[in-house]
């Protein structure tokens, strides 16, 4: 892993709302190495899929996008719209939650890939057509020559999501935003898909951003993690480090609330409460409401990402305090 | 934990499909979905019990049958010693108090017109559980009890979140007083944190009012924090019972080892780079010869593909596979211990 | 653990302009209904020989027709006749459809194709062509055009009522009336019918505006109301011999007829908007 490929600066994406404004996303720093895995973990509301379109440029008025989003030392939020489309699909690639709504459901498969490929390639039909073929044979499709004339109906739900996999792939995209992949799939499904954006990884050296609410998905396929709520990164780090030793009350929280084969049957270390509305936020830290920690200046400054250690983040003042406490029940 | 008190046997339920104008013209058979196929399970009084399936493995329908709200095609079901199946009218009824169900979309299952109190109230009124004017105090203490403020009572479903609306079908479950408890997926639709939240307040109720519960879900951890025991389904059969962490340990049947295996460990030193498990989930419409694991089953030989297998006894349950008459399975891949170290 | 908050309860809704406007022209065409005789000038069977076919004017805002009868005053006693036609020919078939549309959608099974092809039959022919058919054999008149509508009409509301409370059926809540031993009788009524009442209301403040039409066609055609009734459609025939030479005898009940059914169906969208389930 060498240098940073994506840099994000104070992000935002608001939407007017019920008289006043939903910041979904209010202030997102993310950074992201070549080849590297980062994991954007958050609950519903947390704004993480928000943030990967804002990166795409995919929201459209009224929502408003502001911020900057550096890809390889050009910043996406500037460019006019004719070169962002061809970095859309082209160098970055996004794969959604629910294949058989991001798929066209009335174009074959091999034709969806074909799209991809006449806009960002130069190939010819004949090659285009071979290289559709391989990159079936690539997301592990059985048969890929004559399933090119399939339609999404007719793959099971593991397959169509390859089979987005592979739609995204046709570019040869260095940079993959993957939108909970996997959340529709069962288990077994699942692991199957997660090691195979894992091989695809390593073969063709992208990277990727793994948008996930599972930790154990998380921990299984992401080097590092970053963590959301309420519309702004509250932590980020290596992924063994946070797990090991949360520096944000709410990770802490996450981590306590997913069993984890410590006594059964005991009581889950739950948070009590609910994230704030998008319009209204707490003056403090968004999260001081529901935090054991919480002090009275949480409750009135709001805490930036500060470095807690080599390669980690946190957004809380009581960042010590909470290393301590992951080993009190 | 004692004596069974729902016992199952041979339970079967096949969903028939429509035919093209062609086939009914050859007189060939409905297609049918083969949602249960034989089912044979016993719940202890006091227990909870984990049934545990990805998608076709027919734990919602079983689910659904208990209750009655879908009608098997064969087999037998008894309650307390009682035919579930034959029960009518006012027997019917003392059943359905005995057994309530909960369910899985925050959304669908409240009636969005009738509030909070209304629904509570109707409940009680048709059980006769409370004389009217107790009505009122029975409400706001079921409402105590699931942790809702007394507010809530007269606001409409559409004003409470995901994890506030789970709790109200809750209470509304609970206000005829069940014995038994069956929650289909009821936290799958929440949030993480807030699946907590719904989670130690089911263990809460347990261990208060001494349900028997049945937790049919898809994930994995939290049956294993919730139940006594796990039954395994896959295609509409049961491949594998067994005491909680036991079965976990050292699961028996291949598809239990498989899901085990799958299910992302949240100890990020502990990673597969192989798939867990090979090939996609077969259509239920049209199952397997023999057994219904076999084509994705890394043990698989002859016999599996040529018959079913029954049940046989393991150490504290069961497990429907071969390969079990022929050595005893050690645990085939590393499985998370229990981490008291880490206490979290 | 402590109780768990609720947000602030939402505000009530504020009724919307059409709810508004339509409650208005509907409410004022009830009381014209009830009351003509309060607000007409005149006698509508009056006949004035000096005032034949008089244009619009002072002491006659509608002008008269060709028997000197004020028109003013006969489109606003018409309202009478064509506002019983609207409640009197949908009556029965809001009930009458719901109910059957309920008890289908709601059991299936083989009901569902048996109700499917007297759907297909009588969607099959025109509408009115059944009415008109249904008239000619039973005889002119406005009981036998009530009968007539009422035989057909029904099979509308009862595939919409069908649809939605089969949709109903499905979800989780009918689901858990049925796990807590309700009988159908009270899921029906008390669970899903409340939740499939917007689009039937809806579609009967649309057909109300409809039957209206439907009225003065049939009257227009003499299988209606019979003459002298003051009824917009007969309103509109006796005027369709003399359009050159007095337009206002068919102008004004057509638009009396224009704004009322605009006003029914300016209320469905009030009444639609109201009733839309918050999400």
């Amino acid at each position: 892993m060498s240098g940073t490929v994506l840099s994000i600066r104070g992000l935002t994406a608001t939407f007017p709302a019920g008289g006043g404004e939903a910041a979904a996303v209010a202030g997102v720093h993310l950074d992201l190495r070549a080849g590297e895995v980062l994991g954007l973990v958050g609950e519903s509301g947390s704004g993480k899929s928000v943030t990967l379109r804002a990166v795409l440029g995919l929201v459209r008025p009224p929502g408003r996008v502001g911020g900057q989003v550096l890809w390889q030392g050009r910043d996406l939020r500037t460019l006019p719209e004719p070169a962002l489309r061809r970095v859309r699909g082209g160098e970055i690639a996004m794969i959604f939650q629910e294949p058989m709504t991001a798929l066209n459901p009335v174009l074959p498969i091999g034709l969806q890939i074909d799209e991809s490929l006449r806009t960002h390639t130069d190939l010819g039909r004949r090659a285009r057509r071979d290289r559709a073929r391989d990159l079936l044979d690539l997301v592990g499709i059985p048969a890929a020559a004559r399933r090119l004339d399939d339609y999404p109906h007719q793959f099971s739900g593991g397959m169509r999501q390859r089979a987005m996999i592979a739609i995204a792939l046709a570019s040869e995209p260095k940079l993959l935003l993957a939108d909970e992949p996997t959340t529709a799939l069962d288990v077994t499904i699942q692991d199957q898909i997660l090691t195979l954006l894992l091989q695809l990884r390593d073969r063709l050296g992208m990277s990727v951003i793994l948008v996930t609410h599972d930790l154990g998905v998380v921990a299984q396929s992401c080097d590092r993690m970053a963590v959301m709520y309420a519309g702004r990164v509250v932590e980020t780090g290596p992924v063994a480090a946070v797990f090991e030793r949360p520096r944000h009350a709410y990770t802490l929280g996450l981590l306590g609330s997913v069993p984890r084969g410590g006594g059964p049957r005991l009581p889950l270390r739950s948070i009590e409460g609910a994230p704030p509305p998008l319009t209204e936020r707490p003056p403090g830290c968004a999260f001081a409401p529901r935090c054991a920690f919480a002090t009275p200046r949480c409750r009135a400054e709001r805490p930036a990402l500060e470095p807690v250690g080599p390669d980690a983040a946190a957004a809380c003042f009581e960042s010590a305090r909470v290393a301590d406490a992951r080993g009190a029940a | 934990m004692s004596a069974p008190i729902l016992e199952i046997a041979g339970l079967h339920k096949r969903f028939r499909l429509e035919r093209t104008v062609v086939d009914a013209l050859r007189r060939r058979p409905h297609p049918a979905v083969h949602a249960l196929n034989g089912i044979d399970l016993a719940v202890r009084r006091g227990e909870t019990l984990g049934i545990v399936g990805e998608s076709g493995s027919g734990k919602s329908t079983l689910a659904r049958c208990i209750v009655r709200l879908i009608e098997p095609d064969e087999g037998t079901m008894r309650y307390d010693g009682a035919d579930i199946r034959s029960l009518e009218g006012a027997a019917r009824r003392a059943f359905n108090r005995r057994v309530q169900m909960v369910f899985q979309d925050p959304r669908g299952s409240l009636n969005p017109r009738m509030t909070v109190r209304q629904t509570l109230a109707e409940a009680l009124s048709v059980h006769r559980m409370r004389p009217k004017a107790q009505i009122p105090a029975r409400i706001a203490e079921l409402l105590d009890l699931v942790r809702l403020p007394r507010e809530a009572a007269d606001r409409y479903p559409h004003e409470f979140s995901g994890g506030q609306r789970q709790r109200i079908g809750i209470a509304r479950a609970l206000s005829v007083e069940p014995e038994c408890l069956i929650a289909d997926e009821l936290v799958s639709a929440l949030d993480v944190s807030v699946q907590a939240q719904v989670v130690n307040l089911l263990l809460e109720l347990q261990e208060r009012l001494g349900l028997t519960v049945l937790f049919v879900a898809h994930d994995l951890r939290l049956v294993r924090h919730l139940s006594h025991r796990v039954a395994v389904m896959y295609l509409g059969g049961i491949v594998e019972t067994g005491e909680t962490e036991a079965l976990f340990a050292a699961p028996q049947h291949p598809y239990t080892q498989a899901l085990l295996a799958a299910a992302p460990d949240l100890d990020p030193a502990r990673r597969h780079r192989v798939p867990a498990a090979r090939g996609e989930l077969p259509s239920p419409v049209d199952l397997p010869a023999g057994c219904p694991f076999h084509p994705r089953c890394p043990h698989a030989f002859d016999h599996c593909r040529v018959e079913a297998p029954l049940p046989r006894p393991t150490g504290t349950g069961s497990a429907a596979c071969h390969l079990l008459d022929r050595v005893p399975m050690p645990a085939t891949a590393p499985l998370p211990q229990k981490e008291a170290a880490h206490g979290l | 653990m402590t109780a768990v908050g609720l947000a602030p309860a939402r505000a009530r809704r504020r009724p919307s302009a059409a709810l508004v406007a339509g409650l208005v022209i509907v409410g004022a065409s009830l009381v014209l209904a009830i009351a003509p005789h309060l607000v007409a000038p005149y006698d509508p069977t009056a006949f004035d020989y000096r005032a034949l076919m008089k244009p619009p004017s002072w002491g006659h805002p509608f002008g008269t027709d060709n028997f000197g009868r004020d028109i003013l005053s006969r489109v606003i006693w018409a309202y009478r006749v064509d506002m019983q036609i609207a409640v009197f020919t949908t009556l029965f078939p809001v009930v009458f459809g719901t109910a059957i549309g309920a008890l289908v959608g709601y059991y299936g099974g083989i009901w569902e194709p048996i109700f499917g092809r007297i759907v297909d039959v009588v969607i099959t022919f025109p509408f009115l062509v059944l009415v008109i058919a249904i008239v000619a054999v039973l005889g002119p008149g406005l009981v036998n055009m009530y009968i007539a509508v009422g035989a057909v009409g029904w099979v509308f509301y009862a595939r919409l009522t069908a649809a939605e409370v089969k949709v109903q059926n499905r979800l989780d809540y009918a689901a858990a009336g049925k796990v807590m031993g309700y009988g159908d009788a009270r899921i029906i009524l008390r669970h899903l019918l409340p939740n499939t009442v917007s689009p039937v209301l809806v579609y009967w403040m649309t057909d109300m505006a409809l039957s209206i039409l439907l009225g003065a066609s049939l009257g227009y055609l003499g299988l209606g109301a019979q003459p002298p009734a003051a009824e917009w459609g007969l309103l509109i025939a006796d005027g369709k011999n003399f359009m050159s030479q007095a337009w206002w005898m068919t102008i004004f009940p057509g638009v009396a007829i224009v704004v009322t059914g605009f006003g029914f169906s300016l209320l469905g969208d009030g009444v639609a908007d109201l009733l839309r389930p918050e999400s």
